[in-house]
């Protein structure tokens, strides 16, 4: 029996006598999706509705000559077919840049293609129709002739002279570069007495998310209002999209967002076709669903990764880290993806890179191109794997080239916990880590020592296993910096609103929106404990930009930290507010009364003076009864934002235990052990729930999800037979550990814990298989996925 | 008409329900679309991931492979008439307590797996409840929490057999 009972931990400054800050309570929407009564974008159906399925380029590169919609207009069902170009009158083409990634450049891009087809799988038409499958069986009757071009498809030769432009007006395939040198790394490279070169490679993959991505858009020109129902992670940024590419006023557009079946970043961008179903509802002034089916989420829900990182450390023979060199060159499809940009993981692994460590001598540089394979953007610890897999790699290879421990390096090198604030060898900044008690917890959970001494005992039997270790920094609470300096209407801030109803439960509207990772528990505990009510009596909304506060939805980790903060602050604003009815309801001062538990009680003694039920009957009803001049204010919003820092970083460390059958190359996960650092936990049992979902992330992208393609820019594998992810019999289970260093720039000190996972288990995955195999006198294997060919090949009984 | 479209009579959660269906009609849409019962999802309608599962029959088996003609006469339960009798009650509860679930898409499928391994009796190792939903892909939880609660569940059901 391993489920936890809801005790709550000691008590600490955010306790209030009815806190549920720190207490593993069940999320209050679980019920629900339990019981089959979800309601996903994919289970929305309108009056009138119609249904689109997009005609999808055969070629990575190909101008279209022409396309016939007779024979498909005449089918049974169809309502409309529509091409980029007629599309084109409705919908404006977007640029995906930001004027703070300096030189980045992209094209236009529209929502259905106009005369060229950039990447495999791009929509050329568009086909309305009563159903889906009448609207796919009048696809196959759209006939598209296209006229095929060069397709530009390998990244390192994308900038060679001999390699075709795909945007002749961008002067050349370069999307975004980036240089930064810190210290000095050349006379750290001197002064090193090994320099471990190497090359990594980060396998293209995807999100593969549950429910595809969906939406269903009603334009209503009697309202002239467009709502569109969206499994989106950013409910204001798309408000604000449609709006400016559809010619309206944001306040004529309401983005709805209920249950959404899984996002990791993958609906937090703008889909040409998601856009393109918006228009055509617009166009056809009647409901219109888009429902991608499984092919169209391989070849078009944005890739992530898809780095080439040539990386160099320097190291003493006493263990000290003296330089670290990387060149990383990112291929990101023929569009930087709108409106965050394609530049932005690069530019995280250039910021991330060597972080956890004192030594500041650090060259970088970053190169992100364009070619025709379908693009890339933000996924799931944007950057973060592969800085970490890239730190963590040269750390190990560092360790074994001068014969030291690898857990001995890192202590010998990592930020000392005493040394904050601090920055990192790209600048970044750091409020207060703490690598050195997370190692040692990581240490001691693991028994570090005691499984080194089975790995040997088992390696006299020919058993291979190994340990791999992988210390990460995370991004979270962002503030501006991240993109709204650059000009993307991407709210940081978020609000939350709190209303007392008339029989004393509470209301909460928040921002950020839920995708299954408990951000709608958290805003209830905070508001809860900060407003004094059990938390059954607090109903939570998100989700709907026309009653939620402004804000940024959830992503980068955000959710809880800024989410929770505003909503801890409206909760407390709430209690004054209710507080000053009651002292003159009660003839008391304010200040001498509490809410606790629902009631308001004299906070000396807990002495129950009034049931929240009877202050809002006599409020709401009787304000007759009041004296005057007391107004009842029974609703509060606040809002907030990180401003002492940029980031909230995050740190931790993560451990991977494995065997390697060297006969066949399967790689056997044993066991996995985290130990995160993201300040104040407001529910320990969805942080760790965060950790392992993300741990498995990451072990999917370090051993099965690869998206193949050939030299002409086709991709070999987009179905689930075919391209592997996790599934429950190879995973681990995997042991979570907390400690905890809170942010004192918000009241909770909470930090994000939503990515940690998927930073850290790509690179402790790979040391570990390294780890294994090292007394084999196998090459160390830098290639993800690592692949059981790859392993064979690595051990020379494959040729290389 | 032609063979295209075919009558059929289906025992849906109890109830029993005669349409006029298309023959290509998969039982999963014929559940979401013409039943209006979406607590049966689509993940990938290929069989592979399993957010689809149903019962025909008593029988665990994915709506995506099969078709709802073939269904005529059967009896099929989804999600909702399992939720609905209290069958898998102790199950939903252990899941929520042990938040073994996050945006829930896969839970439905992975429910209804689940019940077809404990219906068997026992309680299964670890492993075994791994092997057994390995057809059911969940890209939230990593599995550990799912197979925590139905190893409680197990002992539980168990327990009260003792």
């Amino acid at each position: 029996m391993k489920i936890v009972d809801d005790n709550p931990p000691a008590l600490t400054a955010l306790d209030r006598p009815n806190s549920y800050i720190g207490r593993a309570v069940p999320r209050p929407n679980l019920a629900r999706l339990t019981q089959g009564r979800a309601q996903y974008v994919s289970d929305v159906t309108l009056p009138r509705m119609a249904h689109v399925a997009f005609v999808r380029s055969s070629h990575a590169h190909a101008r279209i000559k022409s396309i016939d919609t007779t024979t498909a207009k005449a089918m049974p069902g169809v309502i409309a077919v529509v091409t980029g170009a007629e599309l084109s009158k409705v919908i404006t083409p977007w640029v995906g840049v930001l004027t703070h990634l300096k030189g980045i450049k992209s094209a236009p891009q529209h929502a259905i293609a106009v005369d060229r087809a950039c990447w495999q799988g791009e929509a050329v038409c568009a086909v309305v129709a009563r159903s889906r499958a009448e609207a796919e069986d009048a696809c196959e009757k759209v006939a598209v002739e296209y006229a095929p071009l060069p397709a530009v498809t390998d990244a390192e030769t994308a900038l060679d002279a001999a390699t075709p432009v795909i945007h002749p007006d961008l002067g050349d395939n370069l999307t975004f570069e980036r240089a930064h040198s810190a210290g000095d790394p050349d006379k750290g490279f001197a002064e090193a007495d090994a320099v471990v070169e190497t090359t990594f490679v980060f396998g293209r993959h995807t999100g593969v998310t549950n429910e595809a991505r969906a939406i269903v858009a009603d334009w209503n020109p009697g309202d002239q209002r467009l709502t569109v129902y969206q499994g989106t992670q950013a409910p204001h940024m798309m408000m604000n999209l449609f709006a400016k590419h559809l010619g309206l006023e944001e306040h004529q557009v309401r983005v709805v967002t209920k249950d959404v079946g899984g996002s990791f970043g993958i609906k937090v961008h703008t889909y040409a076709d998601e856009m393109a179903a918006v228009a055509l509802s617009k166009l056809l002034k009647r409901p219109v669903k888009f429902v991608a089916d499984r092919f169209e989420s391989f070849i078009t829900d944005i890739h992530a990764r898809d780095h080439r990182v040539k990386a160099k450390i320097g190291v003493k023979n006493d263990g000290t880290i003296t330089a670290w060199e990387i060149d990383d060159l990112t291929g990101i499809g023929p569009y930087s993806v709108y409106p965050r940009t394609s530049g932005i993981e690069a530019n995280q692994v250039v910021n991330l890179t060597g972080g956890p460590y004192t030594c500041p001598n650090y060259h970088a540089r970053a190169r992100v191109v364009f070619q025709n394979k379908n693009v890339m953007c933000q996924y799931r610890a944007v950057g973060h794997p592969i800085a970490t897999a890239v730190t963590e790699g040269l750390v190990d290879l560092a360790a074994a080239k001068i014969g030291m421990d690898p857990l001995e390096i890192r202590r010998r090198n990592l930020i000392p916990d005493d040394a904050y604030p601090t920055s990192g060898p790209s600048g970044i900044k750091f409020e207060k880590l703490s690598h050195h008690e997370s190692l040692a917890h990581l240490d001691a959970m693991m028994n570090y020592a005691g499984l080194r001494a089975e790995q040997a005992r088992l390696r006299e039997r020919g058993i291979h296993r190994g340990i791999g270790f992988a210390g990460f920094i995370e991004v979270t609470n962002p503030s501006a910096a991240f993109y709204g300096v650059g000009g993307a209407r991407i709210s940081s801030q978020d609000g939350a609103t709190v209303r007392l109803d008339s029989t004393g439960a509470v209301f909460v509207h928040s921002g950020v929106t839920e995708q299954g990772q408990g951000a709608e528990a958290v805003l209830a505990q905070c508001v809860a404990s900060a407003f004094g009510v059990p938390i059954e009596r607090v109903r939570v909304i998100t989700g709907d930009t026309d009653i939620t506060p402004y804000g940024g939805g959830t992503w980068a980790s955000r959710a809880g930290g800024i989410g929770g903060e505003a909503a801890w602050q409206a909760g407390k604003a709430l209690r004054l507010n209710v507080l000053a009815v009651a002292g003159s309801i009660l003839q008391a001062k304010p200040e001498t009364l509490d809410i606790r538990k629902g009631v308001v009680v004299d906070a000396g003694t807990g002495t129950e003076r009034l049931g929240l039920d009877e202050l809002a009957r006599i409020a709401y009803f009787r304000p007759d009864t009041l004296p005057a001049g007391i107004q009842a204010e029974l609703v509060a919003t606040r809002h907030y934002v990180p401003r002492a820092w940029p980031f909230a970083f995050t740190n931790g460390i993560q451990a991977s235990w494995l065997e390697v059958d060297i006969k066949t190359g399967a790689v056997t996960l044993l066991k996995h052990w985290c130990v995160e650092d993201c300040g104040t936990v407001i529910n320990p049992q969805l942080v760790d729930e965060q950790i392992r979902g993300g741990v498995v992330q990451g072990i999917g992208a370090a051993l099965f999800e690869h998206c193949l393609y050939d030299a002409r820019g086709q991709l070999l594998n987009g179905n689930m037979a075919d391209y592997l992810v996790p599934m429950a019999y190879e995973m681990p289970d995997i042991e979570v550990g907390q400690v905890v260093t809170p942010t004192a720039d918000s009241e909770l000190g909470a930090k994000g814990a939503g990515e940690a996972g998927t930073a850290g288990a790509p690179g402790a995955v790979m040391n570990a298989i390294n780890d294994a195999l090292r007394p084999l006198g196998a090459t160390p294997l830098t290639d993800m996925p690592f692949t059981p060919d790859k392993i064979l090949r690595a051990l020379g009984r494959l040729p290389s | 008409m032609s063979e295209r479209f075919h009558d059929i009579a289906v025992t849906v959660n109890g109830e029993e329900v005669r349409e006029r269906i298309d023959a290509r009609l998969s039982l999963v849409d014929f559940l979401r679309a013409t039943l209006a019962l979406t607590g049966t999802h689509i993940g990938c309608e290929h069989g592979l991931c399993g957010a689809c599962t149903v019962r025909l029959d008593g029988e665990v088996v994915r709506g995506c492979l099969t078709l709802a003609v073939q269904c005529d006469g059967a009896r099929v339960d989804t999600i909702e008439g399992v939720s609905d009798s209290g069958e898998i009650a102790d199950l939903q509860t252990a899941f929520q307590k042990r938040n073994a679930l996050q945006c829930g898409f896969c839970t439905p499928g992975m429910l209804l797996t689940a019940q077809e391994l404990l219906s068997r009796g026992g309680v299964p190792s670890r492993e075994a409840i791994r092997d057994h939903i390995s057809g059911n892909y969940c890209r939230c939880t990593g599995y550990q929490a799912i197979v925590d609660a139905i190893e409680a569940v197990a002992q539980q059901r168990a327990g009260a057999r003792r």
